[in-house]
């Protein structure tokens, strides 16, 4: 592999990492919404206990994947600072006000609800724009007059594969999010909100697929380059497509615990079904970064640098990868935290 | 305004919203630290309420330091992609290494909030420990990065191309370490003036029980020490910065004294107008050798003045007064701290009248001001570049079109969130007043 895959490797697991940090962080948020509205608050109560230590943990992940970005690849700027600056801003723009009134409502309990809807809808926004993102740079809806590049929003605005792409990120995000807490709460030994939340991960499962195949399909007349390598790499798409059905499966497996499914079984194969698609959908975007104005060998830096941050990154995450075990222990397994709110 | 300027005061306003934030959540973190260390060594209840309001406030100012920080980093690639894609070939690597002092910071603030009760007491200081650590590494990072802007290492730019490359040697600038020392100090500094102003506000209001008064003193105190101590840091390590100008980019320091003449016994002129039609600053006090002195160690010491560079290389020359209101209230905040402890150590047991309380009051806002003109004269004193003597503001700048509706999107936002964040600090503190407290908080 030469560097440039290294390099793209790295920032596909940056990028992993913080999907599925994000999803299970802007579903929570949903969640607790969704059953503070319906009175649900045992359901609602679990989402926040996660949420509250969490969200700056996954903030930073967000942060690493951008700075990873412009390090290994700064020749990427320029486009990406001339198309990307409108979505990008109003993600930007939400993650601040949803932080902010998560750490207000917090302070002043008088809020919680406005903190529960102001947390819930950016929940649903902020994914949606970031996956808008995708289709933009599959080439097809901005076009490029001397050095600026314009995205053309009618086109992109009233084009099926947006929205199937929308659609895609919120069902994943509801699917991964319901399927942790329903782990979350088995561990808890919260019986009730373990089956609330079996039932939407049973639920948004199919839905999620089905999104999949529509962003697909709906590429063809866009983008049909992609599809075209998407389909060169069926074997990684096949392998996921396995993991989504034992993992589903899995939700009905019997446990000693005395109920049905075994949710840790099925969280961790859902996440392998989403790392080999993600590695599939991206190596099938590979060599562009940028279609068909920038691939990946114009936008590298230099080797020094790229030897240095190489090593950089993996000394860093080995020191820290004990206080994320400490930390995963603190809060997802310690039976006195997990009984607090119940 | 055209696209470069709109670029410039929309990501000059977000890092100096960004700052007051950050710049408090350094402090603050160290000042918990002092104060856990201090409940250890003296088994003072106290101590362990001052720690436990400073970490409610931590908590409400990350809330917003951490999102606007994430603005400021995103929107560096998004408005400078010129300036990024040198960082990238040069200077990633402090970029990369502050990922993990956020992450240690944000890691151990969560285990510290939210699970201290489940912590021995050791755990309980190595956390904080590690808070303090993270926030105040990720200061020394960025700064890192600001620093190789004023004095770039470690490439060479030969054909359109990076060549030699040594990312140590960037990392290594020289102007960084009196830089780092220097916002270090001024954060510390200006995070105990503003706890200064807040214990005095509550002693000057009055209506105070005995037991909570005692409380406001000894957080009053503890905050006038190490206010003072950090305040005379400041003013070393900004000396040392004002050398530092002289060696490295002398139009800086020309430009922050009005000098237009080089010259030796070169006087140091304090307020004014820098007038070049005069070629000297207009109104103001000019002590004469002084700058001379205070740049080279001595009154012969040549000062280079404005007149060597060509015009269109000179900073913005109102960057004078930027520079003397940051001067101007160091000196007179090492001068009220240390007269303030003066009068504790004569008068013994007398408590602080209440002019002293009152300009004690105003300490905390005024070294906020000192941070925003220092930092904004650190900015604008690089003007017309962005790397000194490499790369130009403009052509840094991106070339996206769209950027006056994402000007007014982001200043409402920070004036909102500025608004907001003053309410629920207030609302808080005073839904649990310290009476509360002493029912709640037990001592080690
Ligand atoms: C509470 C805030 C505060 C206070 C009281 C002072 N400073 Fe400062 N100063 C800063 C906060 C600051 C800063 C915000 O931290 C800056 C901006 C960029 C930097 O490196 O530090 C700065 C920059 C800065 C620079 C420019 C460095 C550069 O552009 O590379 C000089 C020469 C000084 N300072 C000198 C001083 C002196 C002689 C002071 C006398 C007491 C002083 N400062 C007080
Ligand atoms: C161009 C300038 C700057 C950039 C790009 C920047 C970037 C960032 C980012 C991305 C974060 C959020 C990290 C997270 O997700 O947790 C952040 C937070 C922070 N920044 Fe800045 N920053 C800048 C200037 C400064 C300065 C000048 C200081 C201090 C003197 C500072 C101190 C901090 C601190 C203490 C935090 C909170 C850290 C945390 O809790 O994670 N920043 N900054
Ligand atoms: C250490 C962190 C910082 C870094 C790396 C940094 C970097 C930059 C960069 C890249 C620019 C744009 C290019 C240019 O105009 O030269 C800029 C401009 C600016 N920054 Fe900073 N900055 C930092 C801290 C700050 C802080 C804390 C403030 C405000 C309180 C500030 C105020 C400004 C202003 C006002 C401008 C616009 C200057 C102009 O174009 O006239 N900066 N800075």
């Amino acid at each position: 592999m030469n560097e440039a895959y290294i390099g793209i490797m790295i920032i596909w697991l940056f990028l992993f990492l913080y999907a599925l940090g994000g999803a299970v962080d802007f579903g929570t948020g949903f969640w607790s919404m969704y059953y503070y509205e319906k009175k649900d608050t045992t359901a609602a109560n679990f989402a926040n206990l996660f949420l509250s230590p969490s969200w700056e943990v996954t903030n930073v992940f967000l942060v690493l994947f951008v700075v990873a970005l412009v390090g290994f690849f700064p020749g990427a700027a320029f486009a990406m600072g001339s198309l990307l600056i409108v979505p990008v801003s109003f993600v930007l723009f939400l993650l601040t006000i949803r932080s902010a009134f998560m750490v207000y409502s917090y302070t002043v309990r008088k809020y919680v609800k406005l903190l529960r809807y102001v947390s819930g809808i950016t929940g649903l926004l902020i994914p949606a724009l970031m996956l808008s993102v995708l289709p933009i740079i599959i080439g097809g809806f901005f076009e490029v007059v001397g050095d600026r590049h314009y995205i053309l929003y009618n086109e992109l605005l009233t084009s099926p594969t947006l929205y199937a792409h929308i659609g895609f990120g919120l069902a994943s995000q509801l699917f991964l999010s319901s399927l942790f807490l329903s782990d979350y709460a088995s561990e808890a030994n919260s019986m009730e909100t373990y089956e609330v939340y079996r039932k939407n991960a049973i639920i948004f499962g199919p839905i999620m697929l089905s999104f999949a195949v529509a962003a697909t399909l709906t590429l063809i007349p866009q983008a049909m380059w992609m599809v075209e390598n998407m389909a060169r790499e069926w074997e990684l798409f096949a392998l996921s497509m396995f993991a989504y059905t034992i993992g589903y499966s899995a939700l009905w497996w019997p446990s000693k615990k005395g109920r049905i499914g075994q949710p840790r079984v099925a969280f961790v194969l859902i996440i392998g079904q989403y790392a080999l698609a993600s590695l599939a959908y991206g190596s099938a975007h590979m060599p562009y970064l940028v279609y068909p104005y920038l691939t990946i060998y114009d936008a590298l830096t230099n080797l020094t640098m790229f030897y240095s941050l190489t090593i950089g990154y993996a000394i860093g995450m080995a020191i820290l990868l004990p206080l994320f075990i400490w930390f995963w222990r603190l809060f997802l397994k310690d039976k006195r935290y997990l009984s607090s709110e119940k | 305004m055209d696209n470069v300027l709109l670029a410039r005061t929309l990501f000059g306003s977000s890092l100096a919203f960004h700052i007051i934030f950050a710049t408090l959540g350094v402090g603050l973190t160290f000042l918990i630290l002092l104060a856990e260390v201090l409940r250890v060594v003296t088994k003072d209840n106290d101590y362990a309420i001052l720690a436990k309001r400073w970490t409610k406030g931590v908590a409400i100012l990350l809330g917003v330091a951490i999102p606007s920080g994430t603005i400021v980093g995103v929107m560096l690639s998004l408005l400078w992609p010129g300036f990024i894609e040198v960082v990238g070939q040069v200077i990633a690597l402090p970029f990369a290494i502050e990922i993990f002092a956020f992450f240690l910071e944000a890691l151990f603030l969560s285990i510290y909030v939210y699970a201290a009760d489940r912590l021995s007491q050791t755990m309980r200081l190595i956390s904080v420990f590690f808070v303090a650590l993270g926030a105040t590494a990720s200061a020394v990072l960025i700064t890192n990065v600001q620093a190789w802007m004023n004095t770039p290492r470690g490439f060479d730019f030969v054909d359109g191309q990076f060549v030699n490359i040594q990312p140590w040697q960037a990392v290594l600038n020289p102007a960084f370490s009196y830089t780092a020392k220097h916002v270090v100090s001024s954060a510390y500094m200006a995070t105990a003036f503003v706890v200064v102003s807040v214990a005095a506000y509550r002693l000057l209001k009055g209506n105070l029980k005995e037991k909570e008064e005692r409380y406001y003193r000894k957080g009053l105190m503890l905050a006038l020490i190490f206010g003072a101590a950090t305040a005379l840091w400041t003013g070393t390590s900004g000396h040392s910065s004002a050398v530092g100008l002289h060696n490295n980019t002398p139009v800086k320091l020309a430009a922050a004294e009005g000098l237009f003449e080089t010259q030796s016994n070169a006087p140091l002129a304090i307020f004014g107008i820098p007038d070049p039609e005069a070629n000297r600053v207009v109104g103001g006090l000019e002590l004469p050798g002084l700058l001379s002195w205070l740049a080279t160690g001595s009154t012969d010491g040549v000062v280079i003045g404005l007149n060597e560079f060509p015009r269109d290389e000179w900073p913005p020359l109102f960057v004078h007064t930027l520079f003397n209101i940051m001067v101007g209230i160091g000196s007179l905040l090492i001068a009220v701290s240390f007269g303030a402890i003066a009068y504790r150590l004569i008068f013994r047991k007398k408590p602080y009248p209440q002019w002293l309380l009152a300009v004690l009051l105003i300490s905390g806002p005024l070294a906020m001001i000192g941070l925003e003109t220092g930092w904004i004269f650190a900015c604008i004193g690089r003007q017309p570049w962005t790397i000194i003597g490499f790369q130009r503001t403009a052509e840094a700048a991106t070339q996206s079109g769209n950027l006056g509706f994402i000007f007014v999107l982001f200043i409402s936002l920070y004036l909102f969130l500025l608004v907001l964040t003053g309410l629920v600090m207030r609302f808080y503190f005073q839904r649990n007043p310290l009476s509360k407290e002493y029912e709640t908080t037990t001592s080690v």
